[in-house]
């Protein structure tokens, strides 16, 4: 298995998972804007037209709750359609095929469909697109029930989510963090799966757990390893599924070091933080805490354009670091 | 005799499109199930009132030809998508009034184990992918389901039935223009009641007849009288040969009228008791399509009470149906939200 696993790129692994179930699987197809010829707005897609053709690689018109509503409707009769959006942001066109068809069909009509549908959201900002092209809506997504809501962190775990996408009966979003898109990491060859709905521990730790999702994941073993320095030992869960969200890892990683802080991109109230915490308020894990629950999250604001303002909306490594020297230091 | 079958044929070729499509047999299933669709809407109301039904109901009595029309070219393996105002399109595509009435009374046997209730009335063994609460929320669907049948050959055709309220829905716009750029067979059919629930065609749609919108997207585009049946079913075997052939979509504008109100809150203030009474009392699709029946020899008096009469056994049996049938356990509530949970 080892000598099967090179270095891919977060894009590659995506798109080496898409070839693979469409190789494996004549009912899986793509659907997006400008996936074609064009190779998507990312290179996501690449040049997987030419191996496919552009039935199987299919661009669609500027239509994203018509595109969205034609993937939900092939799913429910028997095809598998992977579905890109552009950006995240556009999602909020297709709210209506999203929340109130795809999530609900099967539910709606007793068991008697399901809507086995891939949505793919590059989302995240850090690519000076400014407020409509930069969001994290992920938690929308991740708080109506019938979706399932990814965030992978890595190429290895991208590739093999998306592939459990694919099998998985029901709708699944993914969330892939575009400054994500060129992160290269160890990819194993051939069919594989990564499981929805369960965290990962990325680096074992005494001290602090930090619950993080997507580039946060990366950010928060950075600090890590500056606080390792200071003989703090950070613990560091990589979520990966938002829903269901595995909340046994996320308590006995608190149970072990007492204390909790939540990184993540997306706006910081009413969202994953906020759930993150209720589930270890809500636990037996509750009576090991040493120090109150902190979340670091999106400021309150929308994204900017200059850069340094951008970077002031959303967790920095040093934000982290100071956050989580200040729990363990006992200054909250 | 050679002139005798000429002038006979002549007779036929003049005779209106159901005469010369449908045997008797089932000229007179049409009038039926047009019958069962009334009376089983007639019964949800009835039931609604007795506090036997909760939530609300969209009624299509007065729409029922329209209904019958489109789905006498569909095979049981054909697809419709449906609005909420679906009972007529669910009983037309083939449903056990049985089971929507169980549905409707909240009960595991009905066609959604009483998840979905009359919104969401849907019978997809037979083709029916369901209501739909959402104002134009199935048209896309319903390209998608006509893409699946393209891309695995399986020669279906896809109907999405909506109303004149969705043409001003922006998915209308964008599903229309799908279907059309890639050829998929699928038909269209708008159902004019002339009010988008309190909001006449005339305020709120730019175009006189919806049917003009179709070429914006380059389909053809039909309108029937929807209260005569067989302009309806001549209107949809048309579209049907055409999508069967690969030839692309069509947009029909059936019009019509409802009787009852935009749902159960409805207090018709938009509207003139004199219309609703036009309509009934001289426009009526189930009078109009019997005195045709009448006049050309397929049905006596006789026929249509035992016909009436055999609708009314059903209608009775399925209501009893639904009063015996169990309610689901609050402790499946969870069910049916993930394929894994149930």
């Amino acid at each position: 298995m080892d000598a099967s696993v090179r270095e891919l790129s977060y894009s590659q692994a995506i798109q080496e998972a898409m070839a693979l179930a469409m190789e494996a699987d004549d009912r899986v197809f793509l659907m997006g804007e400008d996936i074609g010829v064009y190779g998507g707005a990312f290179q996501v897609t690449g040049d997987l037209v030419d191996r496919f053709g552009s039935e199987r690689v299919m661009d669609t018109p500027i239509s994203e709750l018509g595109g969205a509503g034609v993937a939900v409707g092939a799913a429910m009769t028997g095809m598998r359609p992977i579905f890109e959006f552009q950006f995240s942001d556009f999602a909020t066109l297709a709210m209506e095929q999203i929340v109130n068809q795809a999530a609900k069909m099967r539910f709606m009509l007793g068991g008697e469909v399901s809507v086995p549908v891939v949505m793919r959201f590059p989302a995240g900002s850090g690519t000076g697109a400014a407020a409509q092209h930069s969001q994290s809506l992920e938690a929308w997504l991740g708080h109506v029930p019938g979706l399932k809501v990814i965030q992978p962190a890595t190429p290895h775990d991208v590739k093999g989510m998306l592939l459990a996408a694919v099998a998985d009966p029901d709708p699944v979003m993914i969330f892939e963090h575009k400054l994500l898109y060129k992160m290269k990491g160890p990819v194993p060859e051939g069919h594989y799966t990564v499981p929805i709905g369960k965290a990962e521990v990325r680096r074992e730790g005494r001290d602090l757990t930090i619950v993080a999702t997507s580039i946060m994941v990366h950010k928060a073993l950075e600090a890590a390893e500056a606080l390792a320095a200071e003989g703090i030992d950070i613990e560091i869960v990589d979520l990966r599924t938002i829903r269901p969200m595995d909340k046994d890892t996320i308590i006995a990683s608190v149970k072990k070091t007492s204390r909790l802080l939540c990184v993540y991109e997306a706006v910081k109230t009413l969202g994953i933080g906020a759930e993150v915490s209720a589930a270890v308020a809500e636990s037996e894990a509750f009576d090991y805490l040493d120090a109150p629950i902190v979340r670091l999250g999106g400021a309150e604001t929308p994204i900017p354009y200059n850069p340094e303002l951008e970077k002031a909306t959303v967790p920095q490594v040093p934000d982290i670091v100071a956050a989580a020297r200040d729990l363990v230091r006992g200054k909250r | 005799m050679a002139t005798a079958k000429k002038k006979a044929d002549e007779e036929q070729s003049n005779l209106p499109f159901a005469y010369r499509q449908y045997s008797t047999a089932e000229l007179k299933e049409v009038l039926r199930k047009m019958y069962l669709i009334r009376r089983f809407e007639e019964g949800a109301e009835d039931s609604y009132m007795r506090g036997l039904i909760h939530g609300t109901m969209h009624l299509s009595i007065g729409q029922e030809a329209s209904a019958m029309g489109i789905c006498m070219p569909l095979t049981t393996d054909d697809q419709i998508t449906s609005t909420h105002r679906g009972h007529g399109h669910c009983i037309a595509k083939g449903a056990d009034v049985k089971r929507m009435f169980a549905e409707f009374f909240g009960k595991t046997t009905g066609y959604c184990k009483g998840r979905g209730g009359s919104m969401h009335i849907a019978d997809v063994s037979i083709g029916n992918l369901g209501a739909n609460g959402i104002v134009g929320g199935g048209i896309p669907i319903a390209v998608g389901a006509a893409l699946s049948a393209k891309r695995m050959k399986t020669g279906k055709v896809v109907v999405s039935f909506f109303g004149d309220g969705a043409n001003n829905e922006g998915a209308f716009h964008e599903a229309l223009n799908m279907a059309s750029i890639w050829k998929l067979p699928v038909i269209f059919v708008c159902e004019n009641n002339g009010y988008g629930m309190s909001t006449s065609t005339e305020r709120s749609t730019a175009v006189k007849n919806i049917a003009e919108r179709a070429a914006a997207y380059s389909m053809p585009g039909v309108i029937v009288n929807g209260n005569i049946f067989s302009e309806v079913a001549e209107a949809s075997h048309a579209a049907v040969e055409r999508a069967r052939a690969g030839e692309g979509p069509t947009l029909i504008e059936s019009k019509t009228y409802r009787y009852r109100g935009h749902s159960k809150s409805d207090r018709n203030r938009y509207r003139t008791k004199e219309e609703i009474e036009d309509w009934i009392s001289n426009r009526d699709p189930i009078m109009l399509f019997e005195n045709e029946l009448k006049e050309f020899g397929v049905i006596d008096e006789n026929g249509i009470e035992a016909i009436r009469a055999s609708v009314r056994a059903e209608i009775e049996a399925g209501i009893e149906f639904a009063k015996a049938s169990p309610s689901p356990q609050t402790s499946d509530l969870a069910n049916f939200v993930y394929t894994e949970q149930a």
